[in-house]
């Protein structure tokens, strides 16, 4: 039986770990402290008892949290095939945990990396089996989402991108090819969208409900760039537009001045109580 | 009481919508507002609003429908015996 290791267990590898005890997987959830991993798995048990209601399967949360066990440290992954890590968007975080892993699994170990934006190539570089290393952009929430991206890096094998899309189709996944480029293809585009969409708001061109109406409306997007920027978290879309900006030093990426002071101004959006939406009633 | 809940509720929705004109007897999910996001909203504010916990099978639409649906749900969580052994 494949042992599954998720590294990170905030909003990304709970996702991650329940998509894979719900498809019949084992899975290792691994974090830095006990009470993490506690809240994980209140949140993977509410999760399943909403599945059914929001339009996804009816699940036991009893049965996928049998499947998902836990544990503090990399060390805990040791004797995983596949680990699957999601710790935050940020290349020294990441770096340094594909490095801890490096040293303590198999050498045949595969390492995924869940990012929707760090370059695959760089992050294989910093192990010693570039050929094992290769990037996935789970979207969120990870159980709804039939499609990812799949990133393999310069020096990822063929065997490496066939094990995986192998277990995303297990996992119900349909696996989009994309070469590794920062932002691939989700992010390069809808963050410029999310941040042109800033910018009509901060020049009074329209308000955010008439931008967001434009893409529901008009487009047929099940949401608008606006909405969608308060769920993602606006201080993390305007980290995510600078990675964009800096790697390919280009203007075109150039953050919209209301993100920034919005993030300045702790409006964060749903996680706050407010971004471009209030939702404190 | 049943129609305090009831405008509770109500006022919950207005509040998410406020361009919009709802009653409490308005279907809230043919009328297109309700994404999984909200869905997921309004049962986290009933549980918590009322104290109560709705059982998996009690999670489908049509306890969400309206308003009132949702205050008949959380009625019948609350019968008048249980009140007294709350806290």
């Amino acid at each position: 039986m494949t042992v599954i290791g998720v590294i990170g267990a905030g909003v990304m590898g709970v996702g991650v770990a329940q998509n894979l005890a719900q498809t019949g997987h084992d899975v290792v959830l691994v974090d830095v402290s006990e009470q993490i991993l506690t809240d994980a798995l209140a949140t993977i048990r509410q999760n399943c008892r909403m599945s059914r209601f929001l339009g996804g399967p009816a699940l036991d949360a009893d049965e996928v949290l049998s499947r998902i066990s836990t544990g503090v440290g990399v060390d805990t992954v040791a004797k995983a095939d596949i680990v699957i890590e999601n710790v935050p968007e940020n290349w020294e975080t990441k770096r340094q945990v594909i490095t801890e892993l490096d040293a303590v699994c198999a050498p045949h170990t595969v390492f995924v990396i869940n990012t929707s934006a760090i370059p695959i190539t760089r992050l294989g570089a910093a192990t010693s089996r570039p050929a094992n290393v290769v990037g996935v952009h789970f979207m969120n929430p990870v159980p709804m989402k039939p499609a990812v991206e799949l990133i393999p890096g310069f020096h990822t094998s063929t065997e490496t991108v066939e094990r995986t899309r192998a277990l995303l189709a297990a996992m119900g996944k349909k696996a989009i090819d994309v070469r590794d480029a920062c932002g691939f293809i989700s992010n390069r585009i809808s963050h410029v969208f999310m941040n042109e969409a800033a910018n009509l708001v901060y020049e009074g061109v329209a308000s955010a409900e008439a931008v967001d109406e434009v893409f529901r409306s008009c487009f047929g997007h099940p949401m608008g760039p606006l909405e969608t920027a308060d769920l993602i978290g606006v201080d993390t879309v305007l980290h995510s537009i600078e990675v964009i900006q800096q790697h390919y030093a280009d203007d075109k990426y150039r953050p919209s001045p209301l993100l920034k002071q919005m993030t300045d101004a702790g409006l964060h959006g749903r996680k706050s109580g407010r971004g471009f939406y209030d939702y404190n009633n | 009481m049943s129609q305090s809940v009831s405008e509770q509720i109500l006022a919950f929705v207005r509040g998410r919508f406020p361009q919009e004109q709802f009653d409490a007897d308005q279907d809230i999910f043919q009328l297109g507002f309700v994404n999984s996001l909200f869905a997921l909203e309004l049962v986290m504010f009933i549980e918590k609003t009322f104290a109560i916990t709705i059982e998996t099978s009690e999670l489908q639409i049509d306890n969400f429908r309206s308003a009132n649906a949702m205050a008949s749900l959380v009625t019948r969580h609350q019968p008048v015996g249980d009140a007294a052994v709350a806290v």
